[in-house]
């Protein structure tokens, strides 16, 4: 591993001093200290902020408030998380293993690196850990990237379930930085890749994500996480959907759907969301929204199965959030 | 400048020293770390530039240590305590598996500086005594391993998987242990003795 410098963070001022200074911000590690070692991170300086005060999850008129530092277990199997938002512990739960889940903070597990193999191989092509290098997965083994959002240089996946939970939610994402504070939407943290793969989130230097808040509502109740990949457990996706229904008098009222593994960020599946509106809680609804979801995918040469298989588990998550047998 | 010749050079020469386990040298420790050494000549040094205070298995140690060392690392390489194995090192296997402060973690994708204070428990640390953990003999009566390097790894997270509760069933259990591998396919036995153990109490 290439040299750096370690410090531990006292304060939310110091770590975000420090890392307007050129710092790294290191919580959990579970993706950093893999790919420092791979030599594909090399940061010169790491700002541990595990000793700061943001890992309380708290449920409030306003909605649930998750620490950023809070483990991915500790949400999962928290009361507060599972009697408000219970789509969020049952996405936290389908990823990773329960090892990585103890280590794993909520703020690392948004801005966790992409899984394409190529990012990780130092001798590949790939415009995201070297711009202008080009994208070897393009051309190449690309059965688990992505159907929308890709751009010629770069079409790898967000891997994250709990942010595909999020944006679904509507959750709001609150960071701190030298500026102060400000909120905004989970789903606005992410960009898509265009001529600038490398460039994946949109905090500002310095920024500090503090905390994620999940408003409450109806649709909480009738929310599921769906997940289908190669192995039953401990395997990233290649589709899933998250899927949120305010049903009153077996009519839906309102709908929130987002997709996993299939997009270069979570993916909000906002056409199917309308086409659901007013319609009854049965399959025939289901189908004809379903059909909207694989509207204008460009599957690459290996994934072409992802868009078949979008559209199925669009239906099957629905049928699991309504209660459909 | 991936490919060049120099750089893999001194990157390949690097990766050997740090696999002989070359003994740290003396120098005085700090929690704030020196800056990094950039001089490529320099990186093949491990420098110990911090200090850690950790209990291992119910012993309280100070630890002079490289601020790049893995916890997996530290117990191997510089405490000897091989019973925690290094299987991937990248986080997919669970052969490193170890209890930091009760749970279960990858000891191969943590830094030993990040856990000052903690509690650390390895396979070295179960039994009492001549006494082997209860699961540690449910492993043997239930012929749990072929080869046996994941088996640490195994247990430690088995330990885990009971004491959260999620050893229930064999199908909780198998979803609750998949972070740990087995090359040999012994995954009836581990089952089988997770379950035993877990019933024993």
């Amino acid at each position: 591993m290439i040299p750096f410098a370690y410090e531990a963070a006292r304060s939310e001022r110091d770590a975000i001093a420090a890392a307007l200074a050129g710092g790294r911000y290191i919580a959990g590690g579970t993706t950093l200290i893999d790919l420092m070692r791979e030599e594909v991170e090399r940061p010169e300086r790491l700002v541990d902020i595990n000793a700061l005060p943001l890992r309380s999850i708290t449920a409030g008129p306003d909605g649930l408030v998750l620490g950023a530092l809070a483990r991915m277990a500790e949400v999962a199997a928290h009361p507060a998380v599972l009697a408000a938002q219970p789509l969020i512990a049952e996405a936290l739960l389908e990823g990773a293993s329960p090892q990585l889940r103890n280590m794993a903070s909520i703020g690392g597990n948004l801005l966790q690196r992409v899984r394409c193999p190529y990012f990780r191989t130092l001798d590949a092509a790939c415009n995201k850990r070297l711009p202008g290098s080009g994208c070897a997965a393009i051309n190449g083994i690309n059965h688990g990237h992505a159907i929308f959002g890709t751009s010629e240089h770069c079409v790898a996946t967000h891997p994250s379930d709990l942010a595909v939970a999020l944006v679904a939610l509507d959750a709001v994402l609150l960071v701190q930085g030298s500026g102060g504070e400000r909120e905004f939407p989970v789903e606005a943290l992410f960009r898509l890749p265009g001529d600038t793969p490398h460039l994946e989130h949109t905090l500002l230097p310095g920024e500090l994500i503090t905390a994620v808040r999940v408003p409450h509502g109806p649709h909480a109740r009738h929310a599921r996480y769906l997940k289908v990949r190669d192995r039953a457990s401990y395997e990233f996706a290649l589709v899933s959907v998250a899927a949120a229904l305010d049903i009153r008098d077996g009519v839906i009222r309102g709908a929130r759907l987002a997709a996993g593994g299939v997009a270069t960020k979570p993916w909000r599946l906002r056409m199917v969301e309308a086409a659901l509106i007013g319609r009854a809680v049965e399959d025939t609804a289901f189908r004809r929204a379903a059909d909207l979801a694989t509207d204008g995918a460009q599957p690459l040469s290996g994934n072409g199965f992802k868009v078949e298989l979008l559209r199925r588990t669009v239906i099957r998550a629905l049928e699991m959030a309504g209660e459909v047998p | 400048m991936e490919t060049d010749g120099g750089a893999a050079k001194w990157r390949r020469r690097r990766t050997l020293q740090g696999a002989t386990g070359v003994a740290p040298l003396a120098a005085g420790g700090d929690t704030m770390a020196a800056p990094a050494a950039t001089n490529p000549q320099e990186e093949n040094a491990v420098m110990p530039n911090a200090t850690v205070e950790l209990t291992i298995n119910g012993q309280m140690q100070r630890l002079e240590v490289d601020v790049r060392t893995s916890l997996l690392d530290l117990l191997r390489e510089q405490l000897q305590l091989s019973g925690t194995k290094k299987g991937c090192n990248q986080g997919a296997c669970g052969a490193c598996t170890i209890l930091v402060n009760g749970q279960r973690v990858d000891a191969c994708l943590t830094l030993a500086v990040m856990h000052n204070g903690a509690q650390i428990t390895t396979i070295e640390g179960l039994a009492s005594g001549g006494t082997l953990h209860p699961l540690q003999a449910a492993f043997i009566e239930h012929d749990a391993f072929q080869c046996g390097y994941c088996t640490p790894g195994q247990i430690l997270s088995g330990i885990a998987c009971i004491a959260e509760g999620h050893a229930g069933s064999p199908e909780e259990i198998r979803a609750w242990m998949s972070g740990n591998i087995c090359r040999c396919g012994a995954y009836p036995g581990i089952v089988a003795a997770i379950t035993d153990a877990a019933r024993g109490g």
